[in-house]
């Protein structure tokens, strides 16, 4: 065997240090500090809660989930214990020396900021906002369709926390890219791409979609080539980092992303199928693809599909 | 991924005064103490244990809430939706066995009872309800070996709660395992008297769960989650617990006493 681990993982966003490039994606195994540090101490370079709002929110009755053959379709509906509550979860996952990035939303900019504000005080290493939720009617469905938005929320919370702010965007928009630029303009330290794509999964034989709230947003292997793409237009426009999300299952895949311009990536569901496994998997593969072709480091290889 | 299987019922059978066992084929196994995911159209879904394993498959429901409640009305014919089978199992692992189990924690466990009893093990079962009305499969525990009934008003059996029965059992005879389902305050009772007494113990815990495959933390129970690292757990697991038998999640995520 050669020496693969020769090739440097670590990377660095908005002055935030990695030990390698895979975060936790919101929503997976973040709702309380016990799994926050568990994923983290299976090989995450970083974890992201699951959004947590101004106050305690049930999210939508079951069923929120639908497993599919290339991917999972949800709408759990941003079910969370509220800020307030969350605070003995952060402060459990941070005491244990996790990375925690702290995702927020609110209803409008002063929402945000305020949640975001005490995130960071509770020890959130950067804040995601979540701005792009597809399935939480008046929570993100309208935002993300705004760039403008966009713009203000992001501006709201820069002004509110000293950590660094990634805004986490949909890809159910014509033009992914301007709305990197809208919260770049905002003062975003870095966006992140892509959030779920709205979809749809009926059941024939009893004539209804399977989940309660009708539609979903769906992720994993599915969505990987509408997530690359997104993050090489996004790369284009903007001259702030970009996280890759969307069905990062692999070292190749997580090298899609971070070809197309990606400085990290977040995994999610590729849990379902891998557990917690899926970071060293993923880590380790990336390793070795790094090597074979001729890269020393990861960072040497961010935006390189550009040619 | 375990992909949802939209089936019809082939057989409802009324169990007691609140509790019904559906029965359905599904093409997937399933082992004892694992669940599926069980969506009741328009209604909800739920994990549920099965309560019959082999091809045609059972679950044993209790309606408590609206969505159980509709499921009542539910006939053969009527489709629901299954996915699964999830969880861990509970380890055969006894020549001697006390299970033990509080009202609809023996749909759980009698599946233990049966494949305990299929592999040469002496099965003894202390089965606990409310009244006589609400005992659940005592007769398939019998047919398994030697049953205990515990009823909270003395209407059948020994009057108290199943764990003050169990505890009488484990004092007059030996046992190598004890295994049990139930109400988790119960289920805390059962497992301090095991260990107390250096008897190797499982429990199989009930939490809420939306996606039941490990990633929405629904059911996180300290750094564990009950579907996928769970449901059943062993004495020592449970021993260095800080949850067990005092907090789960509300649907919101917080933090609250059982």
């Amino acid at each position: 065997m050669r020496a693969a681990w020769m090739v440097d993982l670590r990377t660095e966003i908005a002055g935030l240090r990695l030990r390698n490039p895979t975060m936790l994606a919101s929503g997976f195994l973040d709702e309380t500090g016990g799994s926050l540090l568990r994923v983290y101490n299976a090989g995450a370079g970083a974890v992201v809660t699951k959004s947590i709002g101004p106050a305690p929110r049930e999210g939508y009755p079951n069923p929120t989930v639908v497993e599919l053959d290339a991917g999972l379709l949800n709408a759990v509906g941003l079910p969370n214990p509220g800020i307030a509550e969350f605070e003995r979860e952060v402060r459990h996952a941070v005491k244990g020396k996790a990375l925690v990035i702290g995702s927020v939303y609110g209803r409008d900019a002063s929402e945000y900021a305020s949640v975001a504000e005490r995130m960071a005080s509770y020890g959130a290493a950067a804040i995601e906002l979540n701005l792009s939720c597809p399935h939480a009617k008046g929570l993100g469905t309208e935002i993300a369709q705004d760039p403008e938005a966009v713009r203000e929320i992001t501006r709201a919370v820069k002004e509110a926390v000293h950590v660094p702010v990634f805004s986490k965007l949909s890809p159910n928009v014509a033009d992914i890219a301007s709305f990197a630029v809208a919260a770049e303009h905002g003062g975003a330290d870095g966006v992140v791409a892509i959030n779920t794509v709205k979809a749809m999964v009926i059941a024939p034989e009893v004539r209804m979609p399977v989940l309660a709230n009708r539609y979903g947003g769906l992720s994993g292997p599915a969505i990987r080539p509408i997530g690359v793409r997104a993050v090489y237009d996004i790369y284009e426009k903007v001259g702030i980092p970009v996280i890759g999300v969307g069905g990062v299952d692999s070292g190749r895949a997580a090298l899609e992303y971070v070809m197309a311009g990606a400085t990290a990536v977040q995994v999610g569901t590729a849990l379902v199928g891998q557990g917690l496994a899926a970071f060293e998997r993923i880590t380790k593969e990336m390793m070795y693809v790094l090597e074979e072709a001729g890269f020393k480091s990861v960072q040497e290889a961010v935006g390189v599909a550009h040619g | 991924m375990a992909s949802l299987q939209v089936v019809p019922l082939l057989e409802v059978a009324q169990e007691n005064v609140h509790t019904t066992t559906y029965r359905f084929r599904a093409d997937f196994g399933g082992a004892p103490g694992q669940f599926v995911m069980v969506w009741i159209p328009r209604y909800d879904e739920l994990p549920m244990a099965l309560s019959y394993l082999g091809p045609v498959k059972g679950i044993t429901v209790h309606a408590y809430g609206d969505a159980t409640r509709a499921f009542a009305a539910f006939r053969p014919g009527d489709r629901i939706g299954v996915r699964g089978p999830y969880g861990n199992t509970f380890r055969l692992e006894g020549e001697k066995v006390l299970c033990v189990a509080g009202g609809t924690g023996m749909a759980s466990l009698i599946a233990a009872v049966e494949a305990f009893a299929q592999q040469g093990a002496t099965v003894t079962t202390a089965v606990g309800a409310r009244t006589a009305a609400e005992l659940l499969f005592v007769d398939r525990a019998s047919a398994s070996g030697e049953v205990h009934v515990a009823t909270d008003d003395g209407s059948r059996g020994f009057s108290g709660f199943a764990p003050a029965l169990a505890e009488k059992l484990m004092d007059k005879h030996t046992f190598d395992l004890v295994v049990t389902c139930g109400p988790e305050i119960m289920m805390r009772a059962v497992v301090d008297a095991s260990r107390k007494r250096g008897l190797k113990v499982q429990a199989s815990l009930e939490r809420y769960m939306k996606c039941g495959i490990g990633i929405c933390d629904a059911c996180a129970f300290d750094d564990r989650l009950v579907c996928v690292d769970g449901p059943v757990f062993t004495g020592e697991q449970l021993a260095s617990s800080e949850e067990f038998g005092k907090f789960r999640r509300s649907k919101d995520g917080r933090r609250v006493p059982i």
